[in-house]
């Protein structure tokens, strides 16, 4: 099964390699991968999509706690998160299929932030499904390149996750 | 007033209580020394290795409870400790180990003797820190100790670059500390403990699993209390060994791939096991479907991510085992009504157990012509000390002496369990020695293993450590020979070692002493005569060459499975 997990981590030089190196030595899987600061700059918050069976995710949070520099874990599994992503993709437009890929662009509420005579580079946020939605329309179109984040996650509600 | 980094870093040793490191110098690491030479309140014993220093640092460790420190310069130095660091790592040995490093501007330049130790011990150590600035310096050695020494203990190393050895800053060592992020859990949940107690007062059939993490939080007393208490049997992994006195009626020794067979029966047939700081380990559980497949599991442990790692658990508790222990004999003894009922309801069990150690009690066959190794094993602990301290090496000597030696106190084994290296038995009992130079300590060495660390030897000698070193010699890597033996039709490949080497010379080559024994009648009077030697002493035994160790469960098979001693 998929999850995804947070984990708030001290801002500290080496701490991505030791939760990196935790996921290989251990064999559990990374799908993605996400992580920047947070508002208080002493610590970062990663969100990591993994796949495993219920006693899988009980020892990759385990494992993640017991790592010294790791404050808190959540597991947001079960559907009490937001997810979002970004992807930025390149497409082939020329001639009759530029409309077809704005049309797209606009259905999905993306951007286009970047414009040659054969291109479009767009820009589109949202849940990862979303976006896998909209490539799968814009692949036959011509897909020349894509990037994407891997998702980050926050919690529903009033609630503030902090450290 | 400032001091320099190299002294502050001795400054923060001191304030630890650390009174002996094992330490070897090289470039990076010549400012610490420096310090070290005018610095009265802390000894440094040089090894011959650094792989040694850790070891003896470890055994340090395992004697006395305490935080074993080594020392060793970047580079080849730095590498040289991995073996060290990784085996106190897989038996939760706590460690501060101190790696010089080329100056912070070098770093990631290919500089003379650089190596990036904290990548590469990254997977292998509780923590590890580089030091940027000397300003951090005693925060980050505050922080290596308490982590080092606190919830499951490990080893924890400090990279610390020549420059900041050299910078000055004012030194204030921390009274206390808190980690946000790195808080063990100490008290057990109390609902749990209850839970526990009442699940052991309705039980009928009980077994008690302990492991290393009894001894690690000093809880043998505990262990003790309890075990009596329920009137519980118990067996011991190899890390638990002293755990749990084995002249005990309780005591049903080792499990496992080599433990009793009275112990593997037990945990077959239970209908309770309450598993005590050990973690399932494969060479003690074997096929993991077919273990103790009766019973209900408790598993107390400090560490989360031991608990359901490779069994399922009925009942987890994390927590110190010491405090679990004494909370749980409290709650149970707090009914003695209920109590006196258990005690009655066990007998049948106890019973039961008592027919499988008569029928099946640890043997091996006498013979007067050649040593027996188990022979040598029961005479060792007939002469020495009840207090002796027993460092092994890896391999068959290594399980007669967990099979046959039997102890009874806590922390006088040491010895590689998780890791199984070869060539820690020497270094480790010079540590311990080096702890308790009053207590009797011996090294028992495979002719393999021994050779793997025997430059020791001269670091015995020179700081008249008197270990009594106790050699295996059956002219093979035994313990692989008997695989090759049992599972590979007899093709001992490279599993014999052809050169016979003359040991009682090269005892005299460093200056120590050698005795001779290859028949049984001179084990008790070889023995004697190493005890009544002054200073370092090797015992050669010539044993039986292809004798195995015996009963076993082949990997992958079920504990009830034994290939049995006939
Ligand atoms: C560093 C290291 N290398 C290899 C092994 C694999 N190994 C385990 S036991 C053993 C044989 C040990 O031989 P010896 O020291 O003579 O002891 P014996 O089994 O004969 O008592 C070997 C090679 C190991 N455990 N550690
Ligand atoms: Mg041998």
């Amino acid at each position: 099964m998929r999850h995804t997990i947070t984990v708030l981590v001290e801002n500290e030089f080496g701490v991505l390699s030791r939760v990196a190196g935790l996921f290989s030595g251990r064999g559990f899987n990374i799908d993605s991968l996400s992580v920047a600061p947070t508002n208080d700059e002493s610590i970062s918050r990663m969100t990591i999509v993994t796949r495993g069976d219920d006693q899988i995710l009980e020892q990759i949070t385990k494992h993640l706690n017991k790592l010294v520099d790791v404050i808190k874990v959540f597991d947001f599994t079960d559907g009490s998160a937001i997810e979002r992503e970004l992807a930025l993709v390149k497409v082939t437009a020329e001639d009759a299929v530029r409309a077809e890929v704005l049309r797209i662009v606009d259905i999905f509420r993306a951007k286009i932030i970047d414009v040659t005579p054969k291109s479009y580079t767009i820009e589109v946020t949202g849940s990862p499904s979303k976006i896998d939605a909209m490539l799968e329309l814009l692949r036959p179109l011509g897909l020349k390149e894509l990037v994407r984040t891997g998702p980050t996650a926050i919690g529903r509600g009033a609630k503030g996750w902090k450290a | 007033m400032k001091l320099a980094g190299a002294r502050i870093l001795l400054e923060c040793l001191k304030m630890e209580g650390v009174d002996t490191v094992f330490g070897y110098p090289g470039g990076t690491v010549i400012n610490i020394f420096d310090e070290l030479y005018s610095f009265k309140e802390i000894t440094n014993i040089l090894p011959r290795h650094e792989q040694a220093a850790v070891h003896a640092a470890d055994g340090y460790a395992r004697a006395t409870g305490k935080v074993g420190v080594a020392i060793a310069t970047s580079g080849p130095g730095a590498t040289n400790t991995v073996t060290g660091i990784a085996t106190a790592y897989m038996d939760s040995i706590p460690l501060v180990v101190i790696t010089g490093q080329v100056p912070t501007p070098l770093i990631g330049n290919d500089a003379f003797q650089e190596v990036d130790i904290i990548g590469i011990t990254r997977p292998c150590t509780k923590h590890n820190f580089l030091v940027k600035n000397v300003k951090d310096l005693a925060l980050i050695m505050k922080k290596a100790f308490y982590i080092a020494r606190t919830g499951r203990p490990g080893p924890v190393l400090v990279d610390l670059p020549k420059d900041v050895q050299i910078a000055a800053a004012e030194f204030k060592y921390p009274d206390s500390i808190e980690l946000r992020a790195y808080k063990p859990t100490i008290e057990g949940h109390p609902r749990q403990i209850e839970k526990a107690a009442s699940l052991l007062l309705s039980s009928k059939k009980p077994v008690i699993y302990a492991g290393g993490g009894v001894v690690l939080a000093n809880a043998a007393e505990e262990l003790s209390h309890l075990a009596t208490t329920l009137l519980a049997p118990v067996t011991t992994t190899l890390m638990g060994l002293g755990s749990f006195p084995e002249d005990s009626h309780l005591s049903l020794g080792m499990l496992g791939m080599h433990g009793t067979y009275y112990a593997n029966m037990a945990v077959t047939e239970c209908d309770l096991l309450l598993a005590v700081g050990a973690r399932f380990d494969d060479r003690v559980t074997g096929k993991i479907s077919e273990f103790a497949p009766h019973a209900k599991i408790i598993h107390i442990d400090v560490d989360p991510t031991s608990i359901k790692k490779n069994v399922r658990v009925d009942l987890p508790i994390v927590g110190d085992v010491k405090d679990v222990l004494a909370r749980m004999v409290v709650v149970i003894e707090g009914d003695s009504s209920v109590l006196d009922l258990h005690k009655e309801a066990v007998k049948p069990w106890l019973d039961q157990i008592d027919g499988w150690k008569s029928s099946r009690p640890m043997l091996y066959s006498q013979e007067e012509a050649v040593i027996k190794p188990q022979y040598v094993i029961q005479k060792l602990r007939e002469i020495c000390d009840q207090d002796a301290i027993i460092a092994t090496d890896v391999g068959q000597h290594q399980m007669w002496t967990a099979q046959f030696f039997k102890f009874t106190r806590p922390r006088t084994l040491l010895t590689s369990g998780g890791l199984g290296t070869m060539g820690f038995g020497l270094p480790a009992a010079m540590g311990a020695q080096v702890a308790f130079p009053q207590r009797q300590v011996i090294a028992i060495c495979g002719d393999g293993g021994f050779q793997m660390n025997l430059q020791e030897m001269a670091t015995l000698v020179q700081n008249r450590l008197p270990v009594k070193i106790c050699i295996m010699n059956n002219n093979y890597l035994g313990m692989v020979r008997q695989w090759q033996e049992l599972f590979f039709e007899k093709r001992y490949s490279h599993t014999v070692l052809d050169l016979p080497i003359d040991f009682v010379m090269l005892a005299k080559a460093f200056g120590a002493t050698g005795f001779l024994a290859t028949k049984q009648e001179e084990v008790e009077d070889t023995i004697r005569n190493a005890f009544n030697t002054p200073g370092p002493v090797i015992m050669e035994f010539r044993i039986a060459r292809e004798e195995k160790v015996l009963p076993m469960v082949p990997a992958g098979a079920s504990l009830n499975q034994m290939v049995l001693a006939s």
